[in-house]
């Protein structure tokens, strides 16, 4: 770990940019500014704010699935009040209980976790860290986005159709999803959600080439690769993982369209529905399953690798203290984006797998476990002795390492095809990819929401609403499904609306009802988050200092409210990492400080 | 506007190089489905199929294109102009006559009885050669942009960035197909 910053030589050939008539040199309307804007930072707000919106939607879907799985024998009025039909009776419907979860899942999957977290802070962090005026493409960028906007239009008009939104799952297995015959949700609700789905790789299409091609080749002089701080690293790698995985997803989706609507049967063979016997003969549902998780498997880590850069960024400074181990830290994220793709079939053990390629993916699983240990090491040492500020966002931020250990290392358990058999489709796969994926990576995006809200809008979100937002989060978190574990290792099955007709299952009644009140109560809490945010935006208190957390990275040395362009005057140079914290002496070093004479290598 | 452009000096410039990257996800997404297609293959019932020979005259008139594409290349870069535009209208022609020929492709298949029932290399063909179709309809647009765009500014456009990307990108949906052809030969 001596001296891996420090490369002069890889200082790319920049020319010292002067350019201050770049900066406001052309008049703003409302829509150029607030609407269309190829501002990086305002595309950045717009996704962080569509995220919001629709882990609103997301997160209130789960807590009318939780009611059911909590009350299944109850009725609840208001239900058919809201919802009319699909909660007839006061009961959630069978074909509503399937939506809202099919729906939840794609929400905070795609809508909340990837557009929401690496779209927002890609698009904010690449080029105010990296010291670039935009991406490589606005314009690209911008459509990048309302790409996004369309997809969420499709998706939300899917809810207000007469069957439904699409109810087979977030992976919408065929033959289920391929055949309109076989449920309501997978009618026109299927349709809408390939056509979607379709706009929103495009969305992420545009936005990670842009991600990658601006790392690569906007960066400020002396910015060599590895003096990146690792929010940058874990976006790169997010977006290459992204850019490779989404098209295959896509090129599964349009066989699906095209078994759907024109007849083919890529997907489907020997089948009978509803006493009827269908012509399609010679597919292969298990292909449908290659090409899904050939994305899915990717996916989590889009998901979970902005959130470990942001919260290794997070962390460090507000420890006081270097990062510990830059580049083992590098090596981690890299060996976790290369393993991503080579794991993909352990999502289908139970398929009918040759048992031999099983035990490779078994390792390979495994193996995924060393990278994983580092970053903990990691992140646990630069707590170490720190001089800790447990601000909300460096809260959220070790919130997230708990979180990560907890729900990794049920992974191991899951990552064996053996023990797999027994545990496949019970809450147990529910419990474990809640916290290692979902809940993990929402406390990191708020811990980056926490962190970067000042150079967002020039104010500071509220810190006492910050952190008991963060207790009630993380409490509720492991009250919601620590029991999971339980209950799934016990053999209660994910996906079942109603399990009272198993009496061994009836012990977890009063479990079920503790879980759904739990859940109720942390959504709230997200609500509180909600107003905060928008309160703050407007209300906040003002952000006085240009680097309010004294940290060392670029984003701090634009204006508090930087414009189009970022700097005002020329692009600052960097001579130093980032992570230069509490050295000589000194509490932090920005990264535009020339290294002086006598400073000590670390 | 061009904060990008003007201000900047790169080895590569960063929209040839975002084409790259793009490249490689159109490749992620052909690879997916020539997969699918090897899996399904070694499976039973499976049914392969003679490629028709007009899909031989769109070869040939897709190269030819891509020679356009380069010679106007060459005469934007020497402001020979009215090469340069009669070459992009050639070009733009030859693209326009591929996708033609590969409908005539499709419906010599239909014809044959290989329609989109079943799931042999038939309709594997229809799927990936129509998104291949897809992806030379984009050249054509962005071509087409490019040229109109060179008409309608005031100002005088010198740099050849735009015209290089298309070119690019033109070049890579024709080796595309040459690879997709030789794929159904070898496998279908």
């Amino acid at each position: 770990m001596s001296d891996m910053h420090v490369h002069p030589e890889v200082v790319t050939s920049h020319e010292v940019h002067s350019d201050e008539h770049h900066v406001h040199h052309h008049k703003e309307t409302f829509i150029t500014k607030y609407i269309f804007s190829q501002d990086h930072k305002t595309i950045g707000k717009q996704f962080l704010i569509t995220g919001i919106v629709w882990a609103i939607v997301g997160g209130f879907f789960s807590v009318l699935f939780r009611l059911q799985l909590g009350y299944p024998n109850e009725t609840f009025p208001i239900l058919e009040t809201l919802f009319g039909k699909w909660g007839a009776g006061g009961h959630i419907t069978p074909e509503f209980y399937y939506a809202l979860v099919t729906m939840h899942g794609t929400i905070l999957v795609f809508f909340v976790l990837t557009a929401g977290l690496s779209g927002t802070f890609a698009n904010l962090l690449i080029p105010l860290q990296i010291g670039a005026r935009d991406m490589a493409s606005p314009f690209l960028n911008m459509l990048s986005y309302w790409f996004f906007f369309l997809a969420s239009c499709v998706m939300v008009s899917s809810f207000f159709i007469s069957t439904g939104p699409a109810a087979g799952g977030w992976t919408v297995y065929p033959p289920l999803s391929a055949l309109g015959q076989a449920s309501q949700g997978s009618k026109l609700g299927m349709d809408l959600w390939i056509v979607s789905m379709a706009l929103f790789v495009v969305s992420s299409l545009l936005g990670g080439l842009n991600y990658i091609s601006t790392i690569l080749n906007m960066r400020t002089k002396g910015m060599s690769m590895t003096r990146l701080p690792l929010t940058i690293w874990a976006l790169f790698f997010t977006a290459v993982l992204g850019v490779l995985s989404f098209p295959v997803l896509f090129s599964g989706l349009i066989l699906l369209l095209f078994d759907r609507n024109l007849g083919t049967s890529f997907y489907l063979s020997d089948i009978v529905v509803a006493g009827q016997v269908l012509p399609n003969e010679g597919g292969s549902a298990i292909l449908f399953q290659h090409l899904f998780w050939f994305l899915g498997h990717p996916e989590v880590y889009i998901i979970l690798l902005p959130a470990m850069g942001m919260v290794s960024e997070v962390l460090s400074i507000n420890s006081r203290k270097p990062i510990f181990g830059y580049m083992a830290m590098l090596g981690s994220l890299f060996a976790i984006a290369i393993l991503a793709f080579l794991v993909w079939a352990h999502h289908m053990f139970v398929t009918g797998l040759n048992p031999f390629l099983g035990s490779v993916f078994v390792l390979l699983t495994l193996l995924i476990a060393v990278p994983s240990a580092i970053k903990v090491f990691n992140w646990l040492t630069t707590l170490w002795r720190g001089n800790i500020r447990f601000t909300p966002a460096m809260l959220f931020a070790i919130g997230f390492v708990s979180l990560f250990i907890s729900g990794g290392l049920t992974g191991i358990f899951l990552g064996n095809s053996t023990i797999d058999i027994h545990l496949h489709d019970t809450v147990f796969v529910v419990a474990h990819f809640h916290i290692v994926m979902g809940v993990a990576s929402m406390f990191g995006m708020f811990a980056g929401v926490y962190h970067w809200f000042p150079k967002m809008f020039g104010r500071f979100l509220n810190n006492t609403l910050g952190y008991v937002h963060f207790w009630i989060t993380l409490a509720g978190a492991y009250l919601i499904f620590w029991p999971m574990h339980y209950e799934g290792l016990a053999g209660v099955p994910r996906r079942y609306m109603d399990k009272s007709s198993w009496v061994s299952f009836n012990q977890f009644t009063e479990l079920n009802k503790f879980v759904t009140v739990v859940a109720m109560i942390v959504f709230a809490a997200q609500l509180l988050f909600v107003f905060n945010f928008f309160y703050s935006i407007f209300k906040g208190r003002k952000v006085r200092s240009q680097n309010p957390w004294g940290a060392n990275t670029l984003e701090w040395t634009t204006p508090v409210r930087p414009g189009h362009g970022n700097w005002e005057g020329e692009i600052p140079e960097v001579h130093r990492w980032p992570y230069d914290y509490g050295k000589d002496g000194r509490d932090f070093i920005p990264q535009t400080e020339a290294v002086g004479a006598n400073e000590s290598k670390h | 506007m061009d904060i990008v452009s003007t201000e900047q000096k790169k080895r590569i410039h960063p929209h040839k190089f975002t084409l790259w990257v793009a490249i490689g996800s159109i490749l992620m997404m052909f690879a997916g489905l020539t997969s699918a297609f090897i899996v399904k293959s070694n499976q039973t019932n499976w049914i392969s199929i003679d490629i028709p020979v007009v899909f031989w005259v769109s070869t040939a008139v897709i190269l030819l294109s891509s020679l356009t594409i380069q010679w106007s290349l060459r005469s934007f870069r020497q402001r020979e102009m009215s090469k340069y535009r009669m070459l992009v209208a050639a070009t733009l022609i030859l693209g326009v006559a591929f996708i033609a020929l590969q409908w005539l492709g499709f419906q010599d298949l239909w014809k044959q009885n290989i329609t989109f029932r079943g799931s042999g290399a038939g309709q594997f063909l229809y799927v990936i050669f129509g998104l291949h179709a897809i992806h030379v309809l984009g050249g054509i647009i962005a071509l087409l942009v490019i040229f109109v765009k060179a008409y309608v500014s005031r100002t005088k456009i010198y740099s050849s960035v735009s015209l290089e990307v298309a070119s690019a990108y033109w070049h890579f949906v024709d080796l595309l197909w040459v690879y997709l052809l030789i794929f159904f030969l070898i496998i279908g």
